[in-house]
């Protein structure tokens, strides 16, 4: 469940630059910038979708669901080559390794994901590693 | 933005505040701009209710943003090689967060860094590594 196709937009670059403070180059993007590709992923869990349940508040505060107490735990970039507006990215995410550590509030479950962000000549640009974790006291809730 | 080996020695640093009291506008901002919506990052009522949070509080993302302006006012944004964290305490409406950046080692054309950003209380926010390319 991840975008396939990342117009990579001046625009876009600029808002996104302001919300972390940066400065409103157009041409580069900030090195946390793919992550915005979430905005191309017509399933994504992290936004209202038209037609369907939002679990946010409203006249109640909210529902839980299932599976949503994931933390995000480390994120890692590799740079094969610069990111510029203008390019539409080609975006591929696969499953990385998974582990399990004990912590102080129960068992902590780890998963990697790995997503691949390509030109238009199929050249690697930058490359992603998100961890989550998991604890079970989540997955009981 | 020139970048020269010789113009970088290992142990060198920089630091810098990169968010003074935090505001959740600031943290609705980044949501809107990254597509990441998740409640328990701007909506109070649900971090609170359902999820048990004390309050809403920053992306991961956010802070690993913050914290990159320093690397890329220092390297320029298109010589990262590499830039990792870990998340290691949430980071809360009204904080205020210090990032340092130091040179651990110059081999070749690539500078390794380390990177540390804590909150007012000393508390590591986040911590990691990045490496940049350099003109010899």
């Amino acid at each position: 469940m991840a975008a396939t196709r990342f117009p990579v937009e001046a625009g876009h670059i600029m808002m996104f630059a302001r919300a972390i403070g940066d400065e409103e180059d157009m041409t580069v993007a900030p090195p946390t910038f793919t992550m915005a590709s979430a905005h191309y992923d017509p399933d994504s869990p992290l936004r209202p979708l038209p037609g369907e349940e939002w679990l946010g508040s409203g006249r109640g505060p909210g529902v839980a669901v299932e599976g949503s107490g994931g933390l995000h735990a480390e994120q890692h970039f590799e740079y094969h080559r610069p990111l510029r507006a203008g390019v539409t990215l080609t975006v591929s995410t696969r499953p990385g390794r998974s582990w399990e550590k004990a912590g102080r509030a129960g068992l902590l479950r780890f998963t990697e994901q790995i997503t691949e962000y390509r030109d238009e000549a199929g050249e690697l640009v930058v490359t992603a590693r998100t961890v989550g974790v998991v604890t079970t006291q989540g997955e009981d809730a | 933005m020139a970048l020269r080996a010789d113009g970088i020695k290992v142990g060198e640093s920089r630091e810098e505040v990169v968010v003074e009291d935090l505001k959740r506008t600031r943290i609705v901002q980044y949501a809107g701009a990254s597509g990441d919506f998740n409640p328990l990052h701007t909506d109070q009522e649900f971090a609170v209710k359902v999820a048990g949070f004390p309050g809403v509080f920053a992306h991961g993302m956010l802070t690993m943003g913050l914290t990159g302006r320093v690397l890329t006012d220092w390297v320029g944004r298109d010589r990262l090689l590499r830039y990792g964290v870990r998340f290691k305490a949430p980071v809360w409406p009204g904080d205020t967060l210090t990032t340092t950046v130091t040179v651990e080692s110059v081999d070749g054309p690539v500078a390794e860094f380390s990177v540390r950003t804590v909150n007012q209380s000393g508390v590591e926010v986040v911590s990691g590594t990045a490496a940049a390319r350099l003109d010899l």
